[in-house]
């Protein structure tokens, strides 16, 4: 079909002269820059956070078929789903917590399409979480990670690497009678990372942004309370973080636009450059 | 005495499976009299509300006085077989295949003959214990019993044909997780099932029963979740064929009605843990059951449903989960209609609050998980329908019967 519009479409060409992005793209053809998915795939087996059951609870991933090339839709396949927002690799927004309840555009639509697409540090736990499923990233970890990959820089994510994404459903949940243990930031770590760092959002690999047994810390639930009480976001159940450099990468998470939501699930994707000698260890 | 029953041998893949044949299920609505005694295991007579005489087969009339007034009361079983014979040829796809098959009549003490099928160590001039037992097609039939029990009783092939004994078959319990599953697996390996099939929902939960289930005779653990139906169809699809009797333990309690909760989030877990559940199961092992209903020593033969008595009338303390419980009874009664074609029998066993955690603020009488395993093994032996279990259940169903609207304003 011929186009009857006045202004004729951009051409790539153009798109070169307006800057960088056909670069990028040329980049991202080329497999100099590599898209690493960060997501866990969405299932009824993956855990869910447990609460004590008086509670309610976070919706399971559940699927049903509308049709599947039946007399229910002969030529179609489709499925209803049903999950909770904070099901499965899922972003928290501030009014999530009761700290972030009254902040403006503390809901999930209100999250900046700017913002969508950020900068990510990546610190790399993984050896002391395999130690002890307890552990607890402190300010000190922090300033370890900055003497060698240069101060955190405002408005970015950081992700904190345990390989937890790696372990079975069972050891992944790590429940026990005193509840789950898994690790997750220290208060002080993340009064650091907001107040000092003025980071855009933090993000872990296990089912919460907090440790398992972070209802024992001061204040509890530090990540949830801090973050989101100062209007940041928080990324869970993320995967892959080992395929990451320690800085570099460009985290695309944009969730869904939830209505007054409190979080949602969604695809996250990381934009990695590999250098020829090899990339970034 | 009878000839104990063997285990069975694994089948030969070369020859069909043979499609389960019912008996001929035409009644009169008079003669559905006797059907509800037969569903609960109990000896009944037509018996006249005027005149007060007991006769059979159930009339619209008295036979004494012609009164209509006619209801079946409970009366005594006892009588003695006056004759018996042998039934050696028929044109009845049923009975064909299973000649000879023994009749008999027997005179009861309170006065009617009935003719009954026998039981193969009762004989004629014998004392006789007569039930009222529901048939492969789900109707009120004449059995008459030996007065004592006699070695390997239950093993009767004419007998067997009533009942639904878990001897040898291989059981399915949905939810193992809880302390009613675990008392059921418990009580099936005892009654002597071949495999009795212990669900786990999220294996990524501790289940701290798991360890004394695995212990149990004949349990293998099994991931299901009823909640799920990926897992209830994986499940199907790897031991569907085998699952001989399925029990439905899953179970979601929580208190409260409909106004004092917030949102619809805890009604819907009911209904999926409940309601949808049932269906899920229904879609994924139903058809196979009914297919093979008449595949051997361990056929398909029954679905049990544990159910909360106040299915049968709302409990507003529980009163959400009394509705989810009502849902459920609806659809039994769905699936005892579309499990009958293949002899397949649904029980419901009807419980009082139990006890357990989600009843503890629920003051005595309770029903120890126990004792709701114990009335289905029973159920299952004697081949019920309706089982009432514990003190509440019991009074629920005859406050029900007498006056239904009372026992709305006082629950």
């Amino acid at each position: 079909m011929t186009s009857r519009r006045t202004k004729a479409a951009k051409t790539p060409a153009d798109a070169t002269a307006s800057g960088g992005l056909a670069a990028f793209a040329t980049a991202l053809a080329a497999g100099a820059v590599e898209i690493v998915d960060l997501t866990q795939t969405l299932s009824p087996d993956f855990p869910t956070l447990v609460l004590p059951p008086e509670l309610g609870q976070c919706t399971p991933f559940r699927i049903e078929e509308i049709s599947r090339y039946d007399e229910r839709g002969p030529a179609w396949y489709w499925n209803t789903i049903t999950l909770s927002e904070h099901t499965g690799t899922h972003f928290d927004a501030p009014v999530h917590w009761i700290t972030g309840r009254d902040l403006p555009n503390n809901t999930v639509d209100a999250f900046p399409a700017q913002k969508q697409i950020a900068p990510a540090c990546v610190i790399d736990c993984a050896a002391a979480a395999a130690a002890d499923p307890d552990f607890l990233l402190e300010p000190a970890h922090i300033e370890t990670w900055e003497a060698r990959h240069g101060t955190i820089p405002a408005g970015c994510w950081v992700l904190m690497r345990t390989d937890w994404s790696k372990r079975d459903a069972g050891a992944y949940a790590n429940l026990r009678e005193d509840g789950a243990h898994t690790p997750g930031p220290s208060p002080a770590a993340i009064r650091l990372l907001v107040e000092k760092r003025a980071i855009l959002g933090f993000g872990t690999e296990t089912i919460g942004t907090d440790a398992g047994q972070a209802h024992h810390l001061d204040p509890p639930y530090p990540a949830h309370t801090i973050l989101h009480g100062a209007g940041r976001y928080g990324l869970q159940c993320l995967a892959n973080l080992d395929r990451l450099p320690a800085t570099g990468a460009l985290v695309v998470a944009p969730p869904l636009k939830i209505r007054h939501g409190s979080g949602s699930p969604l695809r996250v994707l990381a934009l990695v450059e590999r250098k020829a000698t090899g990339g970034a260890a | 005495m009878t000839e104990p029953l063997t285990p069975p041998k694994r089948k030969n893949p070369l020859e069909r499976t043979r499609a389960p044949l019912l008996p001929s299920a035409i009644r009169s609505r008079t003669a559905q009299m006797l059907t509800l005694a037969a569903a609960e295991g109990w000896f009944a007579l037509p018996t006249c509300l005027d005149c007060g005489a007991v006769h059979y087969p159930p009339r619209d009339a008295c036979p004494k006085c012609l009164s209509a007034r006619i209801a079946a009361q409970a009366a005594d079983g006892g009588g003695r077989v006056a004759a018996e014979t042998a039934i050696r040829t028929s044109t009845d796809p049923y009975f064909r295949e299973r000649m000879p098959w023994r009749i008999g009549t027997v005179v009861l003490d309170a006065g009617p003959s009935v003719i009954a099928h026998l039981h193969g160590d009762v004989r004629a001039g014998d004392r006789t214990r007569l039930e009222w037992k529901l048939d492969k097609s789900g109707q009120a039939v004449a059995f008459a019993l030996p007065q004592t029990e006699t070695a390997n009783m239950a093993d009767d092939p004419q007998l067997r044909e009533m009942t639904l004994d878990p001897k040898f078959r291989r059981v399915l319990v949905t939810d193992a997780r809880t302390a009613l599953g675990q008392a059921m697996v418990s009580a099936l390996s005892k009654a002597g099932a071949g495999i009795v099939f212990a669900g786990l929902a999220e294996p990524w939960k501790p289940a701290p029963a798991r360890e004394a289930l695995t212990r149990i005779r004949g349990v293998e653990i099994v991931p299901i979740d009823v909640t799920d139906t990926d897992s209830v169809n994986e499940l199907a699809g790897e031991i569907g064929a085998k699952v001989d009797i399925l029990i439905n333990t899953a179970e979601h309690v929580r208190p409260g009605g409909l106004m004092e909760r917030k949102g619809v989030g805890v009604a819907r877990e009911e209904l999926e843990a409940g309601y949808l559940g049932l269906i899920r199961l229904a879609q994924a092992f139903g058809p196979t059951m009914r297919f093979r209903g008449a595949d051997g020593a361990n056929s398909a033969c029954a679905w049990v449903n544990v159910l909360s008595v106040f299915a049968q009338v709302n409990w507003p303390q529980f009163g959400a989960h009394s509705a989810s419980q009502a849902a459920m009874l609806s659809a039994a009664q769905s699936l005892r209609a579309e499990l009958r074609p293949g002899g397949v029998r649904v029980i419901n066993v009807f419980t009082g609050p139990l006890e357990t955690e989600w009843y503890q603020a629920v003051p005595p009488p309770k029903v120890a998980p126990s004792q709701v395993a114990g009335a289905t093994i029973d159920a299952l032996q004697r081949g019920l329908e309706d089982v009432w279990v514990g003190d509440i259940a019991q009074d629920v169903r005859s406050r029900l019967a007498a006056n239904p609207k009372a026992i709305e304003r006082e629950l």
